[in-house]
């Protein structure tokens, strides 16, 4: 009888570290883990021997102290004698101001761009390409400053507003454009004016309430119910009633010529206007090439067959085309909103006092921590990255197509 | 019935009738591409009107523009009321846009020819199948010919470098053939070790073969935004692939290592690792080493790019289908030559496109480095330049020319990889 021999056990040599496949992953991790300690190591040491050597220490307690700088944008209560950290928050709040607008202004631009680059006449066509091309080409700081000097040089100054026969006169009595920045009407909160929103908030309510209940009938009963004007009358009439009922709560309070400057009014400065439109229209460029490539992926059979299925072009765009090209524009769109998110730390190049400017800026020249502030820097954006790349996991695993 | 029923009857063909008038040439096209509906025929009245406009009231800016005179006050003279442009700045502070305002003027021809041979070296690489490949020597000479170019001091300095980097590649040709991972790490500490002994000699011998030295902080204008690009760039290109690797390897420890990084440099601006590079990273070198500053902004960008193109390639591996990785796996290839043969050639073209908007951006994005008070061609544009009595105002036809240097630089460069992704397409279409 014969039995099966085991193959014959190799002791563990030193070699096979390198050698055998079994361990020589483990060889390398080990290697790199090593190297990565050194270099830490190191960097940390030198860290230390050079703070030492300098009389420094890392620590966070210069955020409490006060900051004695002014900021010339508050969204919050601020003075020169808030602390560091105020200043950080009041400078995180501006970095989102204008995150938050130049998103809305780039995709206004982008698709409005995107899907004109598509449109049958030549023209346009091609003025759009123009425009992606011109704007994508060259860089966003460039677009900056270029925006900020017509925002400083070329508008007129306040007192060219004064006399008889002024050089410059406001657009229709209430959008000046300045060398000091743009004054806008300001709406004045009247007492009431809570529940005037409130109306209008519960009517946006009701307009998505009213559309579900139309297509849950055209489902069940296959009576059509006409959407358009329906929306809108729910839309403005209750809120204008309610507006005018409560006797005009909500004014506006228009800019004034007073002394030598512009009074009243909401002032938006013009480093404000020149990062906001410059990232718009920048990163619009890109977003247009990103709705473009979505609106052609939709392969033309899906146009066809919906088509032929009797649908119309409207219903064929929002059924058909829009909900596929969508699965492709979102994404990149995401990730074109972090990039302007990230472009807008450039607002120190025209000094819009963002986190960079008072955190990174200010705060750090005055302080001399440039390590703690750095780090704060960073991981303020990282963070903002972080929770934008976890929604958009969320979204694509959401939006996945369910294959088999 | 018979045939003569018939009053007439055709015995040849009509030659063809030309089309209607509506449906040929011009007005054809005219009518499909203009004015196919009445909206359309609006939307191009109005684009021709707005583009009409823009045309009549720019012209006479280029058209009256004055190229020669000592100062704005001088060419407003000049102009004499007209609208017109003052190009003569452009002519006056030339060199000051192209070098930066400290660069020893007898020594701009340096740079210049740096730049000529940056070309000689880049054709065998973007067009391969027209240069001959023996010009790739002259390809891996380039960088060290370039630093001794523009840096200047002595030629023992390059050539020490470039004999560490043959020493790196003679060890790795010894090794690979017991594991390339481990002869890559030989290789390196051999170079390593070869470049710090080399450092006593080079330092002994500073005057052979030497011409000026010119500091880096003598440099600006647009010769630091093309140096900035054309370094970090190349240098992030293989950082870029060993990243990507690392991410997709099933070693934890390395993965993870690769994915920290990767995602710490995407999640922040650009702007905070120059304020890295500016006034942090001294902290962590040292003490007494005084690194350039423009060799710490290398340091940071080429690792802010690295980690971008890592991911540009990342996608790239991802898209490969599965079997190529098992058919190199059952040719008997190691991973080295796995990867070197079968993936990465494929991932690689694959990933042209996003490297080179990776690149196109990169480039861009070297003008943030007049932030941290750096003279590159923005730099020089708002410091020295527009600060200065003469020429205090001109501001369109300063900006106006960075932005023509830049849109044909990332123009050409967007082109070229549309032109090489059509030469590499094999599939059959």
């Amino acid at each position: 009888m014969t039995t099966m021999t085991d193959p014959p056990k190799v002791s563990f040599q030193l070699s096979m570290l390198i050698y055998d496949t079994r361990y020589r992953s483990y060889t390398f991790q080990f290697i790199a883990l090593v190297l990565l300690m050194l270099l830490l190591g190191y960097l940390g040491a030198n860290l230390v021997s050079n703070l030492a050597a300098q009389g420094q220490n890392i620590s966070f307690d210069f955020l409490s102290s006060p900051a004695n700088y002014d900021i010339n944008q508050r969204p919050i209560e601020y003075d020169s004698q808030s602390s560091h950290l105020r200043a950080s928050v009041v400078g995180v709040i501006n970095t989102l101001i204008v995150a938050f607008l130049g998103c809305a202004t780039a995709t206004v631009f982008g698709v409005t761009a995107g899907v004109l680059r598509l449109s049958p006449n030549w023209l346009v066509r091609k003025l759009m390409a123009f425009y992606v091309e011109i704007f994508r080409n060259i860089p966003v700081l460039i677009w900056i400053l270029i925006i900020f000097t017509v925002m400083t040089a070329v508008m007129p100054a306040p007192n060219q507003f004064r006399g008889e026969n002024p050089d410059a006169s406001m657009l229709f009595d209430a959008f000046a454009f300045t060398n000091r920045g743009v004054y806008v009407p300001a709406p004045v909160w009247g007492p009431g004016s809570l529940v005037v929103v409130l109306t209008f908030l519960a009517s946006v309510v009701g307009v998505f309430a009213y559309r579900r209940y139309a297509t849950k009938l055209l489902y069940d009963t296959g009576r059509l119910l006409p959407m358009g004007w329906p929306s809108l009358v729910i839309l403005f009439v209750p809120t204008l009633l309610i507006y005018f009922v409560l006797g005009q709560p909500i004014s506006l309070n228009y800019p004034a010529l007073k002394g030598f400057n512009f009074d009243g009014g909401l002032h938006i400065r013009g480093s404000l206007i020149a990062l906001w439109f410059a990232l718009a229209i920048y990163t619009g460029a890109f977003i247009a090439e990103n709705v473009r490539a979505g609106i052609q992926a939709v392969s033309k059979g899906q146009t066809e067959a919906a088509a032929s299925l009797g649908l119309r072009p409207k219903r064929i765009m929002n059924l058909v085309i829009l909900p596929q090209a969508l699965r492709v524009i979102i994404p990149p769109l995401i990730s074109q909103y972090l990039n302007l998110t990230k472009n807008s730390s450039l607002a120190i190049a025209v000094g819009y006092m963002d986190v960079t400017g008072t955190l990174g800026g200010i705060t750090l020249n005055q302080t001399g921590r440039a390590i703690e502030c750095v780090l704060m820097l960073m991981l303020f954006y990282l963070t903002i990255s972080l929770a934008i790349s976890a929604i958009m996991n969320v979204y694509n695993n959401s939006i996945k197509l369910k294959e088999r | 019935m018979s045939r003569d029923q018939f009053a007439f009857v055709r015995k040849h063909m009509l030659p063809e009738a030309p089309p209607p008038a509506t449906q040929t040439g011009a007005i054809k096209w005219l009518r499909e591409n203009l004015f196919s509906s009445p909206g359309n025929a609006l939307l191009t009245i109005v684009s021709a009107y707005v583009v009409l406009q823009i045309i009549i009231s720019t012209a006479p800016w280029f058209l009256n523009g004055v190229w020669e005179s000592p100062s704005l006050s001088a060419c407003r003279e000049i102009l004499d009321g007209k609208v017109g442009g003052c190009f003569a700045v452009l002519t006056e502070r030339w060199n000051q846009l192209l070098f930066g305002f400290k660069y020893p003027s007898e020594l701009y021809w340096r740079p210049g020819l740096a730049f000529l041979l940056l070309f000689i070296a880049a054709a065998p690489v973007l067009f391969a199948k027209v240069f001959p490949r023996k010009m790739l020597i002259f390809t891996g000479l380039y960088p060290f010919i370039a630093y001794w170019l523009i840096w200047g001091g002595s030629l023992m300095v390059p050539v020490f470098a470039l004999l560490g980097v043959l020493v790196g590649a003679f060890v790795y040709s010894r090794m690979v053939t017991v594991n390339a991972g481990v002869a890559v790490i030989v290789a390196f500490v051999a170079a390593l070790i070869f470049w710090i002994l080399s450092g006593y000699v080079t330092a002994s011998m500073e005057n052979v073969l030497a011409i000026e030295a010119v500091a880096s902080r003598d440099m600006g204008g647009f010769m630091i935004n093309l140096m900035l690009g054309v370094v970090c760039v190349s240098l992030s290109l293989p950082l870029g692939i060993l990243l990507a690797l690392g991410r997709q390897s099933s070693m934890p420890i390395i993965k993870w290592i690769c994915v920290v990084f990767i995602e710490f440099i995407r999640g922040v601006p650009l702007i905070t690792l120059l304020f890295v590079a500016n006034v942090v990273l001294a902290y962590f070198l040292p003490p007494g080493t005084n690194f350039d500053l423009i060799l710490r902004v290398i340091i940071m960008i080429t690792m802010f790019s690295s980690a971008y193109i890592a991911e540009v390639i990342r996608g790239g591996l991802a898209a490969l289908p599965r079997g190529q990785y098992e058919a190199a796996d059952s040719l008997g290839l190691d991973y080295a030559q796995a990867m070197q043969l079968i993936i990465l050639p494929q991932a690689l073209k694959i990933s042209i496109p996003g490297i080179v908007n990776v690149a196109v951006g990169l480039f861009k994005d070297t003008t943030l480095v007049s932030v941290i008070s750096m003279f590159d061609i923005v730099g020089m544009i708002r410091g020295p330049i527009l600060a200065s009595s003469e020429w205090n105002g001109v501001y369109w036809e300063l900006f106006g020319f960075a932005c023509v240097l830049f849109f044909i630089t990332c123009y050409g460069i967007s082109q070229y990889s549309q032109w090489l992704e059509r030469q590499l397409r094999t599939d059959h279409r």
